[in-house]
């Protein structure tokens, strides 16, 4: 159900991932002190936090036969990983 | 017969030849993709942390990515990308658009799209 | 005289393909050739069939790797090479040859709650139902469904997470869900939120693409995944 929600924020990201990336090439200078950059990928962040773990939980109970307390405890910490990674890479491209 | 009666028993199941409808194929190009990049994020996000270590440390990352097979990964990455989005475009209009059937139009927006997009990334990376 | 050369699955779960030569005719469907074997070759072979005009829904089998309805299958619509491959349907436990044991399918179906519920008595007056309303469409849509398993059999969603409520139920669930008279319809919308309900759908599409009544339970699925999470936003399914 947050995940509907999450889906579609998740989407709107991507299009601008694909927009902002195409021409991604001096970094660092366009994205130190961009609050509205920060802002946006830490959303960004988030979502994929949410979404990618959900994703591959899906495939490993189908494909791995993989379900049950073990699997949620892994893409819990997978999902924990994500967005401490993902924190840690914006928070090097904003403030770094 | 009982309520909680439940018979079961193993079950022949599916190959490849149940699987020739075009929503399939875009179930398999979506879950693929979708499994590569969950699998190239940690990396994505490594990559990006290094800036943490200043500008010298990235721009040695950088001078990496100048190499032909992890350009031609990031191109890869990024089809990837384009491919999720379009077929996950089509089944969020299934599920919270109006019902107008399969969509099966998005699915030849999504290779158009991917396609579209690989030849433009692959234009500027050849060309850089 | 033309004849098919047909593997046909025998035995339970650990069964393997017979060979047999049925001759070829005209106008002869996929039942046609499986009667043939049992009343002339072999009649041990267990097969299920009822009305072989496409009404009853007993007769659905894997042919040539697919779930058919086989009364309404043609040999010339799919044999390859006069070869035929007859198994029975997938996802279900085989009981013997070509039948399969369909409790668990419609076990499900009720689990969906595709029961129908109302609150009036025969004393009441007929109940007025609208044919243009949005509701009595979608109901329309669905409501042909002959329960033959072929959606089912299809669904590899179902083969990845036998839990699944499947198509059939779902669509069932739906055509119920849009039946104003129904009075059971928060108990409907839990029974069909949970994993292995609504939710657990992939969109293969391979329900609506080998239903042989042409049904879409894709579309009932899309919508009670909507009306789902609607009703979870609002609290309504704890």
């Amino acid at each position: 159900m947050v995940l509907a929600l999450c889906v579609l924020i998740h989407l709107v990201t991507i299009l601008y991932a694909i927009k902002s990336g195409l021409s991604a090439s001096a970094i660092l200078s366009r994205t130190q002190g961009n609050a509205a950059f920060a802002a946006f990928y830490v959303l960004f962040v988030v979502a994929v936090a949410i979404h990618a773990p959900i994703g591959l939980a899906r495939v490993a109970e189908e494909w791995l036969g993989w379900r049950g307390r073990s699997l949620g405890i892994v893409m819990l910490a997978l999902a924990a990983l994500l967005a401490a990674m993902g924190a840690r890479a914006v928070w090097g491209l904003y403030g770094g | 017969m009982a309520a909680n009666v439940s018979v079961s028993g193993p079950t022949r199941r599916n190959d490849w030849r149940a699987r020739g409808n075009i929503g399939y194929a875009a179930f398999v190009a979506h879950r693929i993709s979708g499994v590569c990049l969950a699998l190239f994020l940690p990396v994505h996000f490594w990559a990006l942390g290094t800036s943490l270590k200043g500008a010298a440390a990235l721009d040695q990352f950088l001078s990496w990515t100048d190499m032909p097979l992890f350009k031609f990964g990031e191109w890869g990455l990024v089809v990837l990308l384009t491919i999720h989005l379009g077929c996950g475009t089509r089944l969020l209009l299934i599920e919270f658009g109006r019902w107008q059937g399969l969509r099966k139009g998005w699915i030849a927006i999504a290779i158009a799209m991917s396609a579209l997009v690989g030849a433009l990334l692959a234009a500027i990376l050849l060309t850089k | 005289m033309q004849t098919l050369a047909v593997r046909i699955w025998r035995g339970g779960a650990d069964g393997d393909f017979h060979r047999y030569d049925v001759p070829r005719r005209d106008s002869q469907t996929v039942l046609d050739v499986v009667t043939h074997v049992q009343r002339v070759i072999d009649p041990t072979l267990s097969y299920r069939f009822s009305c072989r005009v496409g009404m009853c829904g007993s007769c659905a089998m894997t042919v040539n790797g697919v779930a058919r309805w086989t009364c309404r299958t043609h040999v010339s619509k799919v044999a390859v090479n006069d070869t035929l491959e007859l198994a029975p349907l997938s996802n279900l436990p085989i009981v013997k040859d070509l039948t399969t044991d369909m409790t668990v399918f419609f076990d499900k179906w009720a689990s969906a709650r595709g029961q129908f519920k109302g609150d009036k008595t025969r004393a009441d007056d007929f109940a007025n139902v609208v044919p243009e309303t949005p509701a009595r469409k979608a109901a329309d849509a669905a409501i042909e469904c002959i329960g033959c398993g072929v959606c089912y059999a299809s669904c590899d969603t179902v083969s990845w997470r036998p839990d699944y409520l499947g198509p059939a139920a779902l669509n069932r669930a739906w055509s119920l869900v849009n039946d104003i008279r129904d009075t059971s319809q928060n108990e409907r919308l839990r029974a069909i939120a949970g994993d292995a309900g609504c939710h657990a759908c992939h969109t293969h599409t391979s329900c609506a693409e080998r239903c042989p009544k042409s049904l879409s339970p894709t579309a009932g699925i899309s919508g009670l995944k909507k009306l789902a999470a609607r009703a979870a936003i609002r609290g309504e399914l704890d």
